[in-house]
């Protein structure tokens, strides 16, 4: 029989206590304020703010502090917390062309208007441990090098190809269309394109770079090049109801990336390029790169290719992108199963028995048999 | 306004203090704390979705003439929203515009183009310099 | 931001957190017991004709994600501009459009059938309709049977538009869609969720 029983509140509390003492470690280190999470660990904020779904540079700080740096579990904190705001609407489009940009590089045009920006980048770093930052406390690294800003804008590499008519075009057509929100509506398959890029861009970052490097491998092969990678900051517009015209937020920073791909034509579409995107808060470079290939492997079905790879199959990589619901799902196995498993012990303890019996009844045929 | 919503709160409480007589104004709605879904563009020029959302502090303040000024600004700091409001009206009365541009609105955007014009310095200087091996006669 | 608007709209809840918690927690006991009259109080100034019960209905449960349908009547601008500026919802033309409808001239009334019904995977997409009336009683008058009432339930509702009864008992017959109804009168308020029997 299983008796209800209730307890544990003393062990909580208590191995709340302890992970408070762990989280802060040793007192005699200086203790790590959200702002230099901010400052000095911005890859791990910016990380946390796109799966987190939540621009806040501060609040993902704090949640990095929180969670000792799990970067998972501050996701999760911060998907929290924005369940408790109100929402006030949604933003104009962001223009990345009009992006200040910190960085842009092409892999398929070496010379484009605004050149080849490098940016703050580990690209061409040696990968080798930099001991000198063992210690702290010294002087900051000297200001960076200032260029010469010229006044060219930075257009789309793409749509180079596209003046060409080498890619195909990405217009809005259907401009007053409501744009589905997965936060609010479930999913449905087969999904908008719209709905499949707002799973990505929340979607888990290793995730999407097993799936991105399977389709490399050949797994829904797609032949990426990265057309243009761009990181920088655009400005956010809202169109208040109670205004009815646009006011600026402010910026925020993003990194947007666009992958050019093969595709043969078809019946009614000329040979010509086709695209994947990818989009994220703050700079988070592999993320986007990532999320592209995936994008572009999940229009299979709209391009008439085959659907052969786990990449290309949208159920999969969709119900499974988002590390908040994966984490839950897997981690919601340390929770009391002790009934389920009484049930399953009962079972299981049956079926012995009955396998037992049956070979009590079995072994006098058996011995007969070894007689003859 | 662009400049009004990249202010800090410092920058704006000290135009505010640098305007001398304080404004007497209301809240027609307090500061409140919420979201705007930011919304993207596949392929930067295609059709809209959902990224994510951002913070955002809204404030309406009404100006003893009724003028009514709006400070919408990322993040969660009610006081920059509140300020933000006020400057907002501010800037549309005949009195206090002058001051308002004056003492925030023009420095602020000298400092916000400049930043900017550091940031493209910055990064033209790591712009690469193609230059072409020509094979020696 | 270079507008020109001067006329502020009256306020809305003095303490919006609160108050539209507690009229949210209102608004859901009258639901789960329909015919039950629950006040909702909040001092709330909206311009006429909104009664206060519709006022703090509208602060609570409409947003800029809950396209509005407005009747003739109750669409001023002074209601208009006190909505976008409060809850801040697009107003639609449309009544199958809209998620909620603000009725305040029940003679006028679009049948319940011109509003959204949802769809049996959806039907919680149906539109809610607040319906101002001239009076609301929770006895005699009609007798309310159904989920969340335990034998019955009287409310005595005047100022509903003739054939309610039958128009009513068409939009029982089509659960699970269907629309749901607020009352409003003064600042009491009483529902009638469409899984409810009403017979006169």
């Amino acid at each position: 029989m299983y008796v209800a029983v209730k307890g544990g509140e003393a062990a909580i509390a208590n191995a709340e206590r302890l992970l408070a003492e762990k989280r802060r470690g040793d007192p005699a280190v200086p203790e790590l304020s959200t702002a230099q999470i901010e400052q000095q660990l911005g890859l791990a904020v910016d990380r946390v703010m796109t799966e987190g779904s939540l621009y806040d540079r501060e609040l993902a700080a704090l949640a990095l502090k929180q969670a000792c740096g799990d970067q998972l579990e501050a996701v999760f904190l911060l998907r929290a917390f924005r369940t408790t705001l109100p929402r006030f609407g949604a933003s104009e489009p962001i223009d990345t062309a009009r992006m200040q940009v910190e960085r842009r590089i092409s892999a398929t045009f070496k010379d484009l208007p605004g050149g080849q920006v490098l940016g703050p980048s580990f690209d061409y770093t040696h990968r080798l441990l930099d001991f000198s930052l063992l210690a702290t406390g010294g002087e900051p690294p000297p200001p960076a090098p200032l260029g010469e800003a010229e006044p060219e804008s930075m257009p789309h590499v793409l749509a180079m190809l596209d003046r060409e008519g080498l890619i195909e075009s990405e217009i809005d057509r259907r401009p007053d269309a409501p744009v589905p929100d997965i936060t609010r509506d479930p999913m449905t398959f087969p999904a908008d394109r719209a709905a499949r890029l707002q799973g990505l861009a929340r979607g888990d970052e290793g995730f999407l770079l097993a799936l991105g490097y399977s389709v490399q491998r050949g797994y829904g092969r797609n032949h990426p090049f990265a057309g243009e990678i761009r990181f920088g900051a655009v400005e956010v517009e809202f169109v208040p109801e109670e205004l009815g015209f646009a006011v600026s937020l402010g910026d925020v920073a993003v990194t947007e990336c666009e992958m050019i791909n093969q595709f043969k034509g078809s019946a009614t579409e000329p040979p010509q390029f086709t695209r994947g995107y990818g989009l994220a808060f703050g700079h988070c470079e592999r993320k986007t790169m990532a999320m592209a290939l995936v994008d572009r492997a999940l229009r299979a079905r709209e391009l008439g290719e085959e659907i052969d790879s786990p990449a290309q199959d949208e159920e999969f990589v969709l119900y499974h992108a988002d590390n908040v619901e994966a984490s839950g799902f897997v981690q919601h196995l340390k929770l009391p199963h002790y009934v389920d498993f009484q049930a399953e012990l009962v079972l299981v303890r049956g079926m012995r028995r009955a396998a037992e019996a049956a070979a009590q009844r079995a072994r006098p045929l058996a011995v007969a048999a070894g007689e003859e | 306004m662009a400049a009004l919503a990249r202010a800090s709160t410092e920058r704006l409480e000290s135009g505010w203090q640098a305007l001398g007589q304080p404004a007497a104004y209301d809240l027609l709605r307090r500061p409140e704390i919420g979201m705007v879904m930011v919304r993207g563009r596949s392929g930067g020029t295609g059709p809209k979705f959902n990224l994510g959302e951002m913070t955002v502090t809204r404030c309406v303040v009404r100006l003893e003439s009724g003028t009514l000024g709006y400070g919408y600004v990322a993040g969660r700091d009610r006081r920059r929203a509140e300020l933000a409001a006020v400057f907002d009206a501010l800037l549309q009365e005949p009195a206090t515009h002058g001051p308002a541009m004056r003492h925030l609105v023009e420095p602020l955007e000298a400092e916000l183009a400049a930043a900017a014009q550091l940031g493209r310095e910055k990064a033209a200087a790591t712009k690469v310099r193609f230059f072409t091996m020509v094979r020696g006669e | 931001m270079n507008h020109t608007q001067t006329a502020a709209p009256s306020p809305g809840f003095a303490d919006p957190v609160q108050d539209s918690q507690r009229a949210f927690r209102g608004l859901l006991d009258a639901i789960a017991r329909p015919g039950t009259i629950v006040r909702l109080d909040a001092a709330v100034s909206a311009p006429a004709p909104l009664s206060a019960a519709a006022a703090a209905a509208l602060l609570t449960l409409v947003d800029f994600e809950t396209p509005l349908w407005i009747d003739g009547a109750a669409a001023t601008p002074e209601v208009l501009a006190w909505i976008r500026f409060h809850c801040g919802a697009p107003i639609t033309t449309e009544p199958a459009a809209a998620r909620f409808a603000l009725v305040t001239d029940t003679v006028a009334m679009p049948p319940l059938d011109a509003f959204c019904q949802g769809d049996d995977s959806y039907p919680d997409r149906s539109a809610t309709l607040l319906v101002a009336v001239e009076g609301l009683e929770a006895r005699n008058g009609f007798r309310l049977t159904g989920p969340g009432i335990e034998d019955e339930a009287r409310l005595a509702v005047e100022g509903l538009p003739p054939g309610f009864i039958a128009a009513w008992g068409r939009n029982r017959a089509g659960f699970p869609c269907g629309v749901d109804l607020f009352l409003t009168c003064g600042d009491r308020v009483a529902a009638l969720p469409r899984s409810t029997r009403l017979e006169v």
